[in-house]
């Protein structure tokens, strides 16, 4: 049984317009997928896509507009509260944003704990400073407040306060894309480490390739709210499907390969106000065909990963 | 920089104490405590040191002026008012009514303006439009006019003058309140703490709230200040305190009359007012610096 099984979630933003009081914000639109326990499942796509909404809604942040959501095959809507809480955890992009300047760092770590368990002062504390050594802090820095610490250390705050109540599943919000690029290696081996230690199941949202290649068991591509690909990472990176995919790879940076020509897609993604007929992805799609314009496919199964695609040949 | 090692060192530091460490740096915010606690000990101490009642009358003693002048006596330091009350007794009892005028205005505007500013901010919306709304018909009043209304529907008295003021003084704080409860508001710790399930009362008060005190501070610092002024400006109207009451905006209208002639009768309780003022401005300066992490050297 998957860890976390996710069925058509939808999201729609109703948007209070002066003219069209009806138009809707498809922030997500029937995605689906399924996280085994201890692999990490990475969501890749350009800002806008959804990502961000996906993490706020199995969070519980946002209510879900249709779709089911279940965690060990118990539906997330049994699971309000604090077993939610303790079930799936959250890490934020921003380290400087997402930690209160005016808490100690063990205050900080230990606040998800004080609030959903009973526990003294005394056990919080010292729970808070196993996982500042567990998360590669020395305890001793437990009194200082955040700007005392580099990006990274409050990067590893934030990771502790996500593990503090043992979580099974994490989320991890582009983690490391606001941190200088030697500290990301050192925050994604953190993640791996912890990975192994902790049994953890992650959701990697990222928009880095690179780092996707990395940690990622399986990936899936979103557009406009939407599953354009979905599959094991080795499939994606090197045999993908998708004109999307295959355009967001060429795009990625590649050190062995500085001179490569690629074609870069055309414009910017469709405002998700307005979604165009068809496929959504069909205005900068080199392969669009008359097809797209009006229909919009559906998720199969093809070269062993689920694709959204008519023009695949056979 | 060794020192700051060796005390990062240590396991469980006090809060108070590392307060106290930061704050003691700060040699203005010692000389404004430094004002207010002689204030408040004249206040707490003031039937032991005032050499005579405050309201006793020396009918032979008229007008007086201070003993270290010419025609002065030792037994008034300070010299008689102009039914000759004794100045020194009545300015030592004058800082009990306006230390306890300061802090009765600011506790009730502080308390109730927190609590409608971070309302507001917080949850945005119906709530803070209906909060604003009265924040703007409050603020359209001249604050003394509605002071004024205020203490004639309750009647005159210190106490009503007290509310009165303190009801005038809560928009400015319900506005400082918000305006830093809406910044905090979108930050992404305040999503953090939903993520592990704060309930709105926590966020509001644990994560929001220490975040706006630097403003916070500095607006309960003045308000002791404009507390006091409002409350001897309707003392002076005649709706505040009543007149056989040692209070020193009392004293200074009563004492209008003689600035040419007798101008310590004026000048005293002025500058009484003027260190309590400057002493709450110093404090708050000092605590705001302390408070704030992000001021922290």
């Amino acid at each position: 049984m998957s860890l976390l099984k996710v069925q058509e979630l939808k999201k729609h933003y109703a948007l209070k317009g002066l003219l069209n009081s009806k138009a809707m914000v498809k922030a997500l639109d029937g995605v689906s997928f399924e996280v085994k326990k201890k692999q990490t499942l990475a969501i890749v796509g350009e800002s806008g896509c959804g990502k961000s909404t996906l993490a706020k809604t199995l969070m519980g942040l946002e209510e879900e507009t249709s779709g089911q959501v279940f965690f060990e095959g118990v539906d997330s809507k049994a699971l309000k509260g604090k077993s939610l809480y303790q079930t799936i955890q959250m890490i934020f992009q921003d380290p400087y944003n997402s930690l209160n300047p005016r808490k100690t760092a063990w205050k900080i770590i230990a606040e998800p704990l004080l609030i959903n368990q009973k526990v003294s002062q005394k056990e919080a504390y010292e729970r808070a400073c196993q996982l500042m050594e567990k998360v590669g802090l020395r305890p001793e820095m437990a009194n200082r407040y955040p700007h005392m610490f580099s990006g990274g250390q409050r990067q590893r705050l934030g990771i502790a306060r996500a593990l503090i109540l043992n979580p099974k599943i994490l989320i991890c919000d582009e983690p490391i894309s606001a941190l200088d690029v030697s500290i990301q290696a050192q925050v994604l081996n953190l993640l791996v480490e912890l990975q192994d230690q902790l049994d953890l199941t992650y959701l990697f949202i990222s928009h880095d390739l690179n780092v996707v290649k990395h940690i990622a068991d399986t990936v899936l591509v979103m557009y406009l709210g939407k599953v354009v690909e979905y599959g094991r990472r080795e499939q994606i990176f090197e045999n993908p499907q998708h004109p999307y995919t295959r355009a967001l790879l060429e795009a990625s940076p590649n050190i062995f390969e500085p001179e490569k020509e690629h074609n870069p897609l055309a414009g910017e993604p469709p405002s998700p106000l307005n979604p165009p007929q068809g496929c959504a992805f069909h205005e900068r799609c080199p392969q669009a065909t008359e097809r797209c314009k009006s229909e919009s496919p559906d998720l199969q199964e093809r070269s062993s990963r689920m694709v959204s695609c008519f023009n695949l040949g056979s | 920089m060794q020192s700051n090692i060796e005390e990062n060192k240590s396991d469980y530091e006090h809060p108070l104490r590392d307060f106290w460490v930061g704050f003691s740096a700060n040699k203005g915010a010692l000389i404004g405590l430094a004002f207010i606690l002689f204030f408040v000990f004249l206040a707490v101490f003031a039937p032991l040191l005032s050499p005579h009642s405050p309201s006793e009358l020396q009918e032979n003693a008229l007008r007086l002026p201070p003993s270290f002048y010419e025609g002065g006596n030792a037994s008034f330091f300070f010299g008689t008012d102009d039914v000759g009350r004794d100045l020194l007794s009545r300015l030592i009892y004058g800082a009990r009514i306006s230390m306890g005028v300061g802090f009765l205005v600011v506790f009730l505007s502080a308390s109730v303006g927190t609590l409608l500013g971070l309302m507001a901010g917080y949850f945005g919306g119906k709530v803070d439009w209906l909060i604003m709304r009265f924040v703007d018909i409050l603020m359209a009043f001249p604050s003394i006019l509605l002071a004024i209304v205020v203490v004639s529907v309750m009647g005159p008295g210190l106490f009503n003058a007290i509310v009165a003021v303190a009801i005038v003084a809560c928009p400015s704080f319900i506005r400082i309140v918000r305006a830093s409860a809406m910044e905090e508001r979108k930050k992404q710790y305040v999503m953090a703490s939903k993520t592990f399930g704060a309930s709105s009362f926590r966020i509001m008060f644990s994560e929001i709230l220490p975040n706006c005190m630097a403003p916070l501070i500095v607006q309960i610092s003045l308000g002791f200040s404009d507390g006091i002024l409002n409350v001897a400006a309707l003392g002076f109207l005649g709706l505040g305190a009543q007149a056989p009451t040692p209070e020193w905006g009392i004293m200074l209208a009563d004492a209008r009359a003689f600035i040419s002639s007798d101008p310590w009768l004026v000048t005293l309780p002025g500058l009484c007012i003027l260190f309590v003022v400057l002493g709450f401005n110093l404090l708050g300066d000092g605590l705001r610096d302390t408070l704030d992490p992000r001021l922290k050297k």
